[in-house]
């Protein structure tokens, strides 16, 4: 394994550990990691107990399993796209190297 | 640019700037509704230069450089699969991280404007997350703001001669953290405390996004570090094209 593809797997690993390590934390027991955003609407209801929100989302998924089904979808789509895209670079590369180490003839 | 692309620049510049004088505010995307109406349109109408003068960007960009396309894609397939993923953090709560960094780093800053703004209306009408009135907030913080920052500190380091690998990652995840900074700011702007004003509901917004930003940022960071470097193996013709090795962002001048 070349020592760059060592680093890429070193730095993904450590990205998978920052995200679990929260999870494992003592003093978040209990906690069911809500979003920040949601934390945000309690702190302007805090701090202006009577503003109340003037527009509301044109189309709000009707549950937790849809909005996940939503959010997937968006990462699937992405990751989709984004990995086929790299899978052509990858393979045009090889070719490349392929039609430098063998000149035409 | 030619001569109408600046002209439009500069005028929806001189506009914003008679708006601007209106403060705005955002978080991890502004809540639909949670922002009242003179801060919706005023974000949103600073957002108009930034957005004119990205698409001319992009534009010339692709006339210039076809192959780029891939890069592009590439870019805003990222922001869309980052911008999707809530990650747990210290904090006790859940954030997601930006994935504009990328495209700031290999298109310039104003371009990614654009790619943000796609992913934002796609989570704003499909997913209730943020909203069509607060777009102009979110698009501020997100796509123009945290790009910039990511833009300034990539050439900084560049200056200073930092490792490459090292400045990508210090641009991508001090850009992430920044958005949720602009953020913050932009909800205490408009939600100041009754008690301390202003400075007392920054202390407080900063507290919910960027405390809970700070780890995601540093997985935006590595993430960016690691799909830079496949692109190094794998597309080195485009991100010479776009003056990647030169110190990138071709058309930003």
């Amino acid at each position: 394994m070349s020592s760059k593809a060592k680093s890429i797997i070193i730095l993904l690993l450590l990205c998978v550990l920052i995200a679990v390590i929260p999870l494992t934390m003592s003093k978040n027991k209990g906690s069911e990691f809500g979003g920040a955003d949601g934390e945000a609407e309690t702190a302007i209801t805090e701090i202006n107990p009577d503003y109340e929100a003037w527009a509301s989302p044109i189309l709000e998924p009707p549950g937790g399993e849809t909005e996940s089904l939503l959010f997937c979808l968006q990462a699937g789509l992405g990751a989709g796209v984004f990995g086929y895209l790299l899978g052509v670079l990858r393979e045009r590369a090889k070719h490349e190297s392929k039609a430098e180490s063998q000149p035409a003839k | 640019m030619n001569k109408t692309q600046k002209k439009l620049v500069t005028l929806s510049t001189i506009l914003a700037i008679g708006f601007g004088i209106y403060p705005a505010a955002n978080a991890m995307h502004i809540m639909e509704g949670y922002l009242p109406v003179t801060y919706c349109i005023a974000w949103g109408i600073l957002c108009i230069p930034f957005l004119i003068a990205g698409f001319f960007s992009l534009k010339k960009t692709i006339q210039e450089h076809r192959k780029t396309l891939i890069l592009l894609a590439m870019a805003g397939a990222y922001a869309f699969v980052l911008s999707a993923l809530k990650i747990p953090s210290v904090t006790g709560s859940s954030s997601h991280m930006t994935g504009t960094g990328l495209g700031a780093i290999l298109f310039g800053p104003c371009a990614t404007g654009i790619l943000g703004l796609i992913v934002l209306l796609f989570q704003a009408v499909l997913l209730a997350h943020g909203g069509l009135t607060t777009l102009g907030a979110n698009t501020f913080s997100m796509a123009i703001a945290g790009p910039l920052l990511t833009f300034g500190i990539y050439k900084l380091c560049q200056k200073l001669k930092l490792n490459r690998m090292v400045t990508i990652f210090l641009a991508a995840s001090l850009g992430d953290l920044f958005t949720y900074c602009i953020t913050s700011f932009q909800l205490a702007l408009a939600y100041p405390s009754e008690v301390g004003g202003f400075s007392a509901s920054l202390v407080k917004f900063m507290g919910i996004f960027a405390a809970t930003q700070v780890p995601l940022a540093i997985i935006e960071g590595l993430l960016t570090v690691v799909v830079i470097m496949s692109l190094e193996s794998y597309a080195k013709s485009e991100l010479s094209a776009l003056g990647y090795f030169k110190g990138g962002a071709a058309n930003v001048k």
